[in-house]
């Protein structure tokens, strides 16, 4: 089993991006490993694309970017058709099929096509497709798993929206049983 | 140690700062480094701290002129074309022998340049900045966790020393998240007879000012600082060394880019090829003495920066140009790839130091 | 022998170096009368400026704190929210608070900073040797301004206090002039109103003080202080142009 996990997760301002890369990073952090946190900044990210790198890691962490990672989510056509080809050879590609109708061309990663969105409309969550999408990841990557979600999220969610944590869970759960 | 949390790198400064004792902050909002005041906006008043958004960044270093005065921790935080307009009031400071902090997350220039990280002020805030002979202790983070304790560690300093201490981030080290334990070292506080604190009739006043009208008392002035400066030289320095032991290519690199060169570093490590790294710390004063030393075993330096080649200057001075130094650089904002560090890496290693 | 007169104890026994016939060695001295009739000495702080009253730390037998050009206001900012029990001034000339500080002024202004503030208007840079000011008048010569003062071409004088008086944040603005005994003596009551109001934490109390620079003006002491009534005065009309607690007092 790999000792760390290069993600970068990739979409539209507003999807929830940065979220679900800190969910990912205090679930880390909880589990008593390296982590770091990248976002990207700035007025691009204003209804533009955003993304963030995010590591997690047995040892200390070297850089924070990036650059090649070993998990892409997708949640807009042009992040996909920006990083597709940034993936480690043998990496997961994770795609919201809802809003990205293009197959992903490599051949060398594996490739999850979840809709995402459409989950999340269809369950009255439609904010949190961001969160079934990791679900998948918690899923699909050897490095993850279901442990500590609740705990994770209770440190993202901000004090004010608690009681959001319950749908927040529902949808990584949702995200983890989609087959 | 307390539970680590994780925290952008703007908010560990800030949160370090408060815990340092700094109970006044002036900022401008200017991103990268917007978190800080945000943060300090949030918190202050409900410490009974002031948080106060100045009308310009000039603004905003006059009143830490003016709290600094009177003798009390107190910071500003901006990004680079902000930080310009701060040089005018750190030289003043400087002038005056005041404490402050003052932080830079520098972002691409020159003018107004960009958003993206850089290294790009690196001469602007080693060399001085603004007018006159002086210099700031600068610190450069390479972590999350060094982003609050160099913050605390800057305070100190200054304190110590009555100058500006500057942490030199990136918009890198400012955004991104990373665990941080804020346990804070408590030390003494220094005496600041010098203060204005009021005379209550009971002293002479105090006077806080740089101007001296007679060129043989203000000579003296910038001779009594550099004494400071040289004393700060051979105390202060601090860096870090990696895999330097068998080294025969030195990587040297500072923030954000240490963090690219590492792992640029152990992936030729992984290859068998001998290369190691200094990270300064302090920038200013400059680890003269470790690099000289590596001077007397590597065949060559890389230095990895965010600019057009400016640490690079005092890495030659350093070495006193005895042995080869090649850059690895980007700038604008783009932040320099591992491979792009590797690959220059085995470059010099193949080269064995011949030019 | 009975001493009659005496320096206030709130200047020091520095010789001033102003010109002679220069009006800031009155109105230092109606500062520091002020200081010592209001037992402050031992709490204030000054914020001294660039320009001729650069040197103003060495006058005040006060604490003091030398600012940049045009930054007093800031300065004067840090250092009050630092310790709200003091009592905190600047002293600013022309230059200094109406043009390179514009920004400082109106921002403290707007905060209702609780500061005074003495700005001396002599219409003139006169430390550097009476270059043109943001005050001086239309038409006046001045080594800048050697054909008169252009208004087409450089501009309009900026009047302080009728331009503070549209900020809300202003508390009290008064202009004074120090040209003859009966306008010292409003001089002084207003200046004494200002530091009054920062003690009672009203806000931003402002003195504008028409003076004097007879060295750059080309005049005698005499005549500069004639030239006050014949000219700065009438563009520059005396009197209280914001006063927000006699407004809610009314």
């Amino acid at each position: 089993m790999a000792n760390s996990c290069n993600l970068l997760f990739a979409g539209f301002g507003g999807q929830g991006i940065l979220f679900a890369g800190k969910f990912l990073a205090y679930k880390g952090l909880i589990e008593n490993k390296q982590v770091s946190w990248l976002p990207s900044y700035g007025p691009e990210m204003r209804g533009g694309t955003a993304n963030c790198s995010v590591i997690i890691s047995d040892d200390p962490i070297g850089s924070p970017i990036v650059s090649k990672p070993d998990v892409l989510v997708a949640m807009n056509l042009p992040s996909l058709e920006k990083y597709e080809n940034d993936v480690v050879a043998g990496g997961k590609i994770f795609v919201d099929s809802t809003l990205i109708n293009k197959k992903v061309e490599r051949t060398d990663v594996d490739v999850y096509y979840i809709p995402a969105t459409k989950i999340a409309n269809d369950n009255g969550t439609p904010t949190l497709a961001n969160m079934i999408i990791t679900g998948k990841v918690l899923k699909e990557v050897e490095f993850f798993s279901m442990d500590n979600t609740d705990a994770a999220l209770k440190k993202v969610v901000s004090a004010r929206h608690l009681d959001l944590l319950d749908v927040n869970f529902g949808a990584v759960k949702a995200g983890y049983d989609f087959e | 140690m307390s539970e680590k949390v994780l925290m952008k790198g703007n908010e560990a400064i800030a949160e370090a700062a408060i815990r340092a004792g700094c109970m006044h902050y002036f900022g401008y909002p200017i991103t990268p480094q917007t978190e800080v005041a945000a943060y300090m906006s949030k918190r202050m008043p409900k410490i009974g701290g002031t948080f106060l958004q100045a009308e310009s960044e000039i603004a905003a270093i006059n009143m830490v002129i003016g709290v600094s005065s009177t003798g009390k921790r107190v910071m500003t935080s901006s990004s680079s074309p902000g930080v310009s307009l701060k040089s005018e009031g750190i030289s003043y400071l400087a002038g005056c022998d005041l404490p402050a902090l003052v932080v830079n997350v520098q972002r691409g220039g020159p003018g107004l340049g960009g958003i993206q990280p850089s290294q790009s002020d690196y001469y602007q805030s080693t060399k001085g900045g603004g007018h006159g002979d002086y210099h700031n202790i600068v610190l450069a983070p390479a972590s999350v966790q060094e982003m609050a304790s160099l913050t605390v560690k800057g305070f100190d300093l200054a304190d110590k020393y009555r100058m500006v201490a500057m942490i030199l981030a990136d918009g890198t080290m400012g955004q991104m998240m990373e665990p941080v334990s804020l346990d804070v070292e408590k030390t003494e506080p220094v005496e600041k007879p010098w203060a204005l604190t009021g005379t209550k009739c009971e002293r002479e006043h105090n006077i806080v000012n740089s101007l001296f009208l007679k060129p043989e008392e203000l000579e003296i002035e910038n001779f009594k600082r550099y004494e400071k400066y040289k004393y700060i030289e051979e105390n202060e320095t601090m860096y870090e060394e990696y895999l330097m032991d068998d080294a025969e290519v030195c990587v040297v690199a500072f923030g954000i880019t240490a963090r690219v060169a590492k792992n640029a570093v152990n992936e030729a490590r992984a290859k068998g090829v001998k290369v190691g790294m200094i990270r300064p710390i302090t920038l200013w004063p400059f680890p003269k003495k470790p690099l000289m030393a590596a001077a007397e075993k590597v065949n060559s330096f890389i230095c990895v920066e965010m600019n057009m080649g400016q640490m690079i200057d005092d890495v030659r001075l350093a070495i006193e140009c005895k042995k080869p130094v090649e850059l690895c650089n980007r700038v604008g904002g783009m932040i320099p790839t591992p491979e792009e560090v590797l690959a220059k890496i085995e470059s010099a290693a193949k080269n064995g130091g011949a030019q | 022998m009975s001493v009659v007169f005496e320096k206030p104890h709130a200047l020091t026994d520095a010789v001033l170096h102003y010109c002679p016939g220069c009006t800031h060695g009155i109105i230092h001295r109606l500062v520091a009368e002020v200081i010592d009739e209001l037992g402050i000495e031992g709490d204030t702080i000054a914020v001294a400026s660039v320009g001729c009253s650069v040197m103003a730390y060495n006058y005040f037998n006060v604490d003091c704190v030398q600012a940049a050009h045009g930054r007093a206001p800031a300065v004067a900012t840090g250092v009050k929210r630092s310790d709200p029990s003091k009592i905190v001034f600047t002293y600013q000339g022309d230059g200094d608070l109406a043009a390179i500080g514009t920004a400082e002024t109106v921002h403290s202004a707007a905060r209702r900073e609780n500061i005074t503030v003495i700005f001396v208007n002599n219409a003139i840079y006169g430390m550097t040797g009476g270059q043109m000011a943001p005050t001086t008048l239309p038409g006046q010569v001045t080594q800048t301004s050697p054909y008169g003062r252009d208004v087409e071409k450089v501009g309009y004088p900026v009047k302080v206090c009728e331009l503070l008086s549209n900020v809300d944040g202003a508390a009290y603005l008064e202009r004074v002039a120090v040209n003859n005994v009966q306008n010292v003596k409003k001089a002084k009551k207003a200046i004494k109103k200002a530091f009054q109001n920062q003690i009672e934490g009203k806000g931003f109390s402002l003195v504008e003080v028409v003076s004097t620079c007879p060295t750059n003006w080309g005049m005698t002491p005499q005549k500069a202080l004639e030239w006050v009534d014949e000219k700065m005065i009438p563009y520059y009309p005396l009197g209280v142009y914001k006063d927000i607690y006699a407004e809610e007092e009314k």
